[in-house]
C-alpha cells in the first residue's frame, strides 16, 4: 500500500520488502509539527547535527591519535602541526563539545520552560537523560585522551569520585584504572570507550526520536494538536526552518574554530601530564561547572559525590515532582519566575564551579545548591497545587483563524482543563 | 495429554496443574538458572581484565636511599605510579605531631602508629579526598595551617603526621607498607 506511492521502481522494489522509504516518508516528511513551534524547538536537530559531525571528526582523529601515555600527548601535537587539515579536525572536535553541551542545554531548558516533560512525555524525557549522562561520560573521557595536566588531573578527581562509594570504593577505583594509579591502562580503556560511547549515545538518540514520534512534539502553548489545522507538515516547514537554525548555530561554531579555538579549553592542558605535579587550579570544562559547584558545596566526601550525582537524578524523576498539569510557563505565571530563577542558580553554580573553593565562593556555592533541590524537590511538588494557571486556549489555531491572539477566557478554558 | 497441551493454564501455577505443570516449571526454572549463571561467569573473565595485570603488579616494591636527605628535608620518589613523600622530620616537628590530643582528630591514629622510626616520615602523597598531590614537600611550598602538607584542589590541611586536621579529606595520608633494610635505606611495598 504505502510502497504504491512512489514512481521509482528500484525504491518501490525495496520498499515492499524492508520499508525503509515509506518510513522516512512517514517520520520526516508527513510527520506533523504543531504550527506554532518556535526556534527553541530547533536544538533537537543542532544536537543531532553535532553528534554527527563529533562522529565524523571522531573517526578521523582517531586514524593520527596514538593512547599510549608515551605517544599521546605528542600524537596530538602532531595532528595540530603535520597532519594535513589535522588542525582543523581537532579544533572542529574539541569546540563542538562545547557546542553539543549548548545545544543539549538550551534543548533541556527549553523543556522545562514548556513542560515538554510532563504526560505523555515522561519516557521521551527520561531517554533525554541517559543521553546527557551519556555526553557526560564521553566528554569526560574524551578530554583525558590528549593527555595533558588537565586531562590527567581531572581523570584523577573524577575517578576517585567512586572511592566515596562506602566498602568498596578503592577495589572500584582500581579496578577502573587497571592499576594503582592513572597509568596507561586507563588511557587505553578510555580511548576504547570514548570510540564506543558515541555509538551507544546515536542508538539513545533513536530511540528519543521514536518516542517522540509517537505522542508528537510539544509547543509554546503546551496544549495538545486537534488536527491538521493544528500542524504543518515537517517538509518543507521544519526541515528549512532547522535548516536555517542549522547554519546560524554552526556560524558561532566555526567562529570559535577560526578565531578563539582555545577560549573554552584550559592552557594546562597543553604541558603534558606530570603525576607527581598537580596543578594549582583544577578546574574541568565549563559544561561540568555547576555540577563540580556542587560537588565541592558539600564539606563530606561522600555527601558531596551522591549530591552532584543526584542534581541529575532529580532530572530523571523530574515528571512526577512537577505536579502541576499545565505544560507551558506561559500560562503559569508563579512557575515562570521560579524558572528564570532556576536559570539563574544553574549559572551562578557554574560560575561558583571555576573560582577556588574558599571564602565566599564557598557560601554562595551552599546557597545555590541548596536552591537547586528546593526548586525540585519542594517548589514543584507544591506549586502545582498553589499555583492558579491562566486560562489555556482551545487549540493552537484558534487564535491565528479568528485574527487576535486575546480569548474570552473563562467558557473556551474550561474544556481543555479537564483534558 | 489435554493438560500439557495448554501452557497457559498450566504454566502460572506451580504444583496446582499436576505433571505436566510442574514439569514444565521446573524446566523453565533450570532453563534460566542455566543461562543466568552461564552470562555471569562468563562476564566475570570480562569484568577481571579490567583489574591490573601481572606486569602491573609485578612493579609493586622499590628501595630507597635514605642517606642523602638532610634533618627538615623532604624527596618525593615514584612507586606504584604514585608520589611517596618521604619527610626527615625536625624534632619541633615530631613534638608537634605527639602534642596533638589523638581523640580530636577526624581520623584518630597516634604519631606511633605512623612512623617506624619518629624521624621518618613515610606516606603516599595523595590526598585522600579526590587524589590531587598535596604541597608541602618543597621548602617554599605552602604548608598548611598545622606545618605539614595542604592539598590545593580542594584544601585539605595535613599535619606534620600527615593526618587529616581540616578540609573535605575523610582520611589521614595513606602509610604504605615499607621495612628498614638498614639505617639508611627503606624497601617499599
Amino acid at each position: 500500500m504505502a510502497a504504491q506511492q512512489f514512481k521509482n521502481p528500484v525504491v518501490r522494489w525495496i520498499d515492499s520488502r524492508l520499508p525503509i522509504f515509506s518510513m522516512m516518508n512517514h517520520e520526516y516528511n508527513e510527520y506533523p509539527m504543531p504550527r506554532n513551534v518556535n526556534y527553541l524547538w530547533s536544538f533537537g536537530a543542532i544536537a543531532m547535527l553535532v553528534l554527527i559531525v563529533m562522529i565524523v571528526s571522531g573517526i578521523f582523529l582517531a586514524m593520527h591519535y596514538t593512547p599510549h601515555t608515551d605517544y599521546a600527548f605528542e600524537s596530538v601535537e602532531r595532528i595540530m602541526r603535520d597532519v594535513n587539515f589535522g588542525w582543523l579536525i581537532r579544533y572542529v572536535h574539541m569546540n563542538g563539545a562545547s557546542m553539543f553541551f549548548i545545544a543539549v542545554y538550551i534543548h533541556i531548558f527549553r523543556g522545562l520552560y514548556y513542560g515538554s516533560y510532563k504526560q505523555p512525555r515522561e519516557l521521551l524525557w527520561m531517554i533525554g537523560v541517559v543521553i546527557l549522562l551519556l555526553m557526560m561520560a564521553t566528554a569526560f573521557m574524551g578530554y583525558v585522551l590528549p593527555w595533558g595536566q588537565m586531562s590527567f588531573w581531572g581523570a584523577t578527581v573524577i575517578t576517585n569520585l567512586f572511592s566515596a562509594v562506602p566498602l568498596v570504593g578503592d577495589e572500584i577505583v582500581v579496578w577502573l584504572w587497571g592499576g594503582f594509579s592513572i597509568d596507561n591502562p586507563t588511557l587505553n580503556r578510555f580511548f576504547a570507550l570514548h570510540y564506543l560511547l558515541p555509538f551507544v549515545i546515536l542508538g539513545a538518540v533513536f530511540l528519543h526520536v521514536a518516542a517522540l514520534h509517537v505522542v508528537g512534539s510539544n509547543n509554546p502553548l503546551g496544549i495538545d494538536t486537534k488536527g491538521p489545522q493544528d500542524t504543518v507538515p515537517f517538509n518543507p516547514f521544519m526541515t528549512i526552518k532547522d535548516g536555517l537554525a542549522m547554519v546560524v548555530f554552526v556560524l558561532v561554531w566555526a567562529a570559535f574554530v577560526f578565531y578563539a579555538p582555545n577560549y573554552l579549553g584550559h592552557p594546562d592542558n597543553y604541558i603534558p601530564a606530570n603525576p607527581l605535579v598537580t596543578p594549582a587550579h583544577i578546574v574541568p570544562e565549563w559544561y561540568f561547572l555547576p555540577f563540580y559547584a556542587i560537588l565541592r558545596a558539600v564539606p563530606d566526601k561522600l555527601g558531596g559525590v551522591v549530591l552532584m550525582f543526584g542534581a541529575i537524578a532529580v532530572l530523571f524523576v523530574l515528571p512526577w515532582l512537577d505536579t502541576s498539569r499545565v505544560r507551558s510557563a506561559r500560562f503559569r505565571p508563579l512557575y515562570k519566575i521560579f524558572f528564570w530563577l532556576l536559570v539563574i542558580c544553574s549559572l551562578t553554580l557554574g560560575y561558583v564551579g571555576a573560582m577556588p573553593a574558599e571564602g565566599i565562593w564557598v557560601v554562595i556555592g551552599r546557597i545555590a545548591t541548596a536552591y537547586y533541590f528546593f526548586h525540585f524537590l519542594i517548589l514543584l511538588p507544591l506549586l502545582g497545587k498553589l499555583e492558579r494557571p491562566r486560562p489555556l486556549p482551545a487549540s493552537i489555531s484558534q487564535p491565528v483563524l479568528r485574527g487576535g491572539g486575546r480569548l474570552a477566557s473563562g467558557t473556551v478554558a474550561k474544556p481543555m482543563e479537564k483534558s | 495429554m489435554s493438560e500439557t497441551t495448554h501452557p497457559s493454564g498450566a504454566g502460572g501455577h506451580g504444583g496446582h496443574g499436576g505433571d505436566g505443570g510442574s514439569r514444565r516449571d521446573f524446566l523453565l526454572l533450570a532453563t534460566g538458572a542455566v543461562a543466568a549463571v552461564g552470562v555471569g561467569s562468563l562476564a566475570w573473565p570480562f569484568i577481571a581484565s579490567m583489574n591490573p595485570a601481572a606486569d602491573t603488579l609485578a612493579l609493586a616494591s622499590i628501595d630507597v636511599d635514605l642517606s642523602p636527605i638532610a634533618v627538615g628535608q623532604a624527596i618525593t620518589v615514584t612507586w606504584r605510579g604514585k608520589p611517596v613523600f618521604i619527610r626527615r622530620r625536625t624534632e619541633a616537628e615530631i613534638a608537634a605531631a605527639r602534642a596533638v590530643d589523638v581523640s580530636s582528630l577526624p581520623d584518630p591514629q597516634t604519631d606511633e602508629e605512623r612512623a617506624v622510626q619518629p624521624e621518618w616520615l613515610v606516606m603516599v602523597g595523595v590526598c585522600t579526598h579526590l587524589g590531587c598531590v598535596p604541597l608541602g614537600q618543597k621548602a617554599t611550598d605552602d604548608k598548611g595551617d598545622f606545618g605539614g602538607w595542604f592539598c590545593p584542589c580542594h584544601g585539605s590541611h595535613y599535619d606534620t603526621a600527615g593526618r587529616i586536621r581540616r578540609g573535605p579529606a575523610p582520611a589521614n595520608l595513606l602509610v604504605p607498607e615499607y621495612a628498614f633494610l638498614d639505617d639508611t635505606t627503606i624497601r617499599l611495598g
